[in-house]
């Protein structure tokens, strides 16, 4: 295994983005909302084709903004699709996904005979071109850099605000705390933070830390501190593997079937099977461990004392 | 119902109409929580009553009626009215503590982006010793027994310390001892001056456990002091002629009667 420069700037942006999208994955996933993130993810294509239609350029804060009122779009108009249309929510956001992703597939088309701006970059991302940046601090690494930590401190800020619109929404739009508006606060960040690792690592990728490394963390903890810890954690070391995994495994395999002329394969896609692997084994510690959701720890009941001797 | 009243009562609901799409689910209610009691709304499934607690909280869309806590609208009474929801209308895997649970009462005073600190967490904890979950605090919720849960849920809001509670069926399938704790925080709250209203299912206990009733069935039939409102009569009015209720439903009647002469 040849390791050079480039490989360890991809693993550091790659730690980074995928730790930046697995802090607002954690919070849709306890608003029963992982699928946002997906639908997120592909919706935000027409937002990102309409902006660069408008400015003929690629520069990050159109694309942003762009990608920002698709998401919210999407929130939104999935919750009009489930009202109006009387559906359950799964289907009211694959309606609106899914036209939407299509809608920004032509627009792309339309747009790429002018300038390069293709499909299969944004679906599958380019981290290995990304990165390439002789001699200085690639722009991607910043980037994500920036955005994770904007991440974490939306997320300490926010903390208990966020835990509160997750767990009682009803309790904290009566405490003052409006819970929509906090979701639809969550949906923000997450289709800026989906906007910006497109780029470097195009959809599969965010989908997969968006929802992956949350759900495998979930396994493991009672603890919402350490879910997203955890998260971040298996975010971190899906990104690691994924990336050593694209540079050694296609040699690997391909010696046991005698072909030695086998390069890496896709970064960014790795990194989703490293994290779909974790996935895997949090879930055998888990069922090892015995701490399933359908058998907790046994409830025992109380001696009655309501201490009401004032 | 004068405009005094209307300044001075707890919850003072008048000519609210509620509707889901196009089905009308609360018309025209008129309802009051008179200071200092404990008051039941009973009625059949689907008549109304959690809509009517969450229409008052601006929780969903009322289509007209004004609704008045302490005379004024509920955002700015909020610090003075506490919220129980069903305990089923929340997630009880979700990864949080009894005792966080019961902090989250503390958040409107904490206000946004203010962190939990140790004295809050203390104050959560001395509100579960209140209900008899001292030892439970740092449990996760999906490790609770359903009773246990809704005692969680009571205890938040004695932590919010407000002047009116608005609970949602607290006595809903919950043990023996959870139903004792619960009917004796009432009481304490009583005791203090405050006012709770309960929507509730179990009509024999109505009046073992409330002062005031209120009767829904999409409006309200009747309401008051549960010796002279909760009567075979007006219970047949507010659930039709379902024959093992209004069996049941006599039982308590007669029960209250005895009560009533029990007092006086």
């Amino acid at each position: 295994m040849n390791w050079s420069e480039l490989d360890t700037w991809i693993v550091i942006t790659g730690v980074l983005i995928c730790a930046a999208c697995a802090l607002p994955g954690a919070f849709l996933m306890l608003n029963r909302q992982s699928m946002l993130g997906d639908g997120i993810s592909h919706a935000v294509l027409p937002g990102l084709a309409i902006a660069f239609l408008l400015t003929n350029s690629r520069e990050v804060l159109p694309m942003v903004i762009g990608a920002v009122a698709a998401g919210v779009l999407t929130a939104v108009l999935t919750q009009m699709v489930q009202r109006l249309g009387q559906v359950e929510s799964g289907a009211a956001l694959g309606v609106v996904f899914c036209a939407l992703f299509a809608l920004g597939l032509i627009l792309i088309r339309v747009a790429s005979d002018k300038v390069d701006l293709d499909a299969d970059c944004v679906l599958y991302g380019s981290i290995e071109t990304a990165v390439v940046d002789v001699g200085r601090v690639p722009r991607v690494a910043l980037i994500s850099g920036g955005l994770l930590l904007v991440n974490i401190l939306l997320t300490l800020l926010f903390y208990k605000e966020l835990r509160i619109a997750a767990f009682d929404p009803a309790l904290a739009t009566t405490l003052g705390f409006n819970a929509d508006a906090i979701r639809l606060g969550l949906t923000v960040v997450a289709s800026v933070t989906t906007v910006l690792a497109f780029e470097s690592v195009g959809s599969i990728l965010v989908i997969a830390m968006l929802v992956v490394p949350a759900a495998a963390a979930s396994l493991l903890t009672h603890r919402l501190h350490w879910l997203l810890l955890f998260a971040l954690g298996f975010a971190a070391l899906s990104a690691v593997l994924g990336h050593i995994g694209a540079v050694t495994l296609p040699q690997t395999i391909g010696r046991w079937f005698g072909q030695s002329d086998l390069g890496a394969t896709s970064s960014a896609a790795m990194m989703a099977v490293a994290a779909g692997g974790l996935f895997l084994v949090a879930w055998l510690v888990a069922a090892i461990r015995g701490w399933t959701k359908s058998n907790p720890v046994k409830p025992i009941e109380t001696t009655m004392s309501p201490a009401s001797h004032r | 119902m004068n405009a005094t009243s209307l300044e001075t009562l707890p919850l003072a609901v008048r000519d609210l109409n509620v509707a889901y799409q196009s089905k009308v689910v609360v018309w025209d209610a008129d309802f009051d929580a008179p200071a200092g009691k404990l008051v039941a709304i009973v009625g059949p499934n689907g008549a109304g009553k959690s809509t009517l607690l969450k229409a008052s909280l601006d929780l969903i869309p009322a289509a007209s009626g004004s609704v008045r806590f302490f005379g004024l609208p509920y955002r700015k009474a909020r610090h003075r009215v506490a919220y129980v929801p069903q305990r089923e209308s929340v997630d009880w895997d979700f990864p949080v503590s009894a005792v966080e649970v019961v902090a989250m009462g503390l958040y409107r005073r904490l206000g946004w982006c203010m962190p939990v600190r140790h004295k809050h967490r203390e104050m959560a904890r001395a509100a579960l010793v209140k209900v008899g979950l001292g030892d439970f605090a740092t449990r996760q919720i999906s490790q609770l027994s359903g009773g246990q849960q809704q005692r969680v849920f009571l205890a938040r809001a004695l932590a919010q310390d407000a002047d009116l509670y608005l609970m949602d069926e607290p006595f809903a399938s919950v043990d023996a001892a959870t139903e004792r704790a619960i009917v004796e925080v009432l009481r304490e709250l009583r005791a203090r001056g405050k006012t709770v209203v309960c929507v509730h299912h179990d009509l024999p206990t109505v009046p073992e456990y409330f002062d005031h009733v209120a009767l829904l069935n999409m409006r309200v039939v009747a309401q008051g002091p549960v010796a002279e409102i909760f009567t075979t009569e007006n219970l047949r009015k507010t659930y039709g002629a379902r024959l093992t209720l209004l069996e049941e439903a006599a039982q308590a009647v007669e029960r209250a009667r005895v009560a009533a002469q029990h007092r006086s």
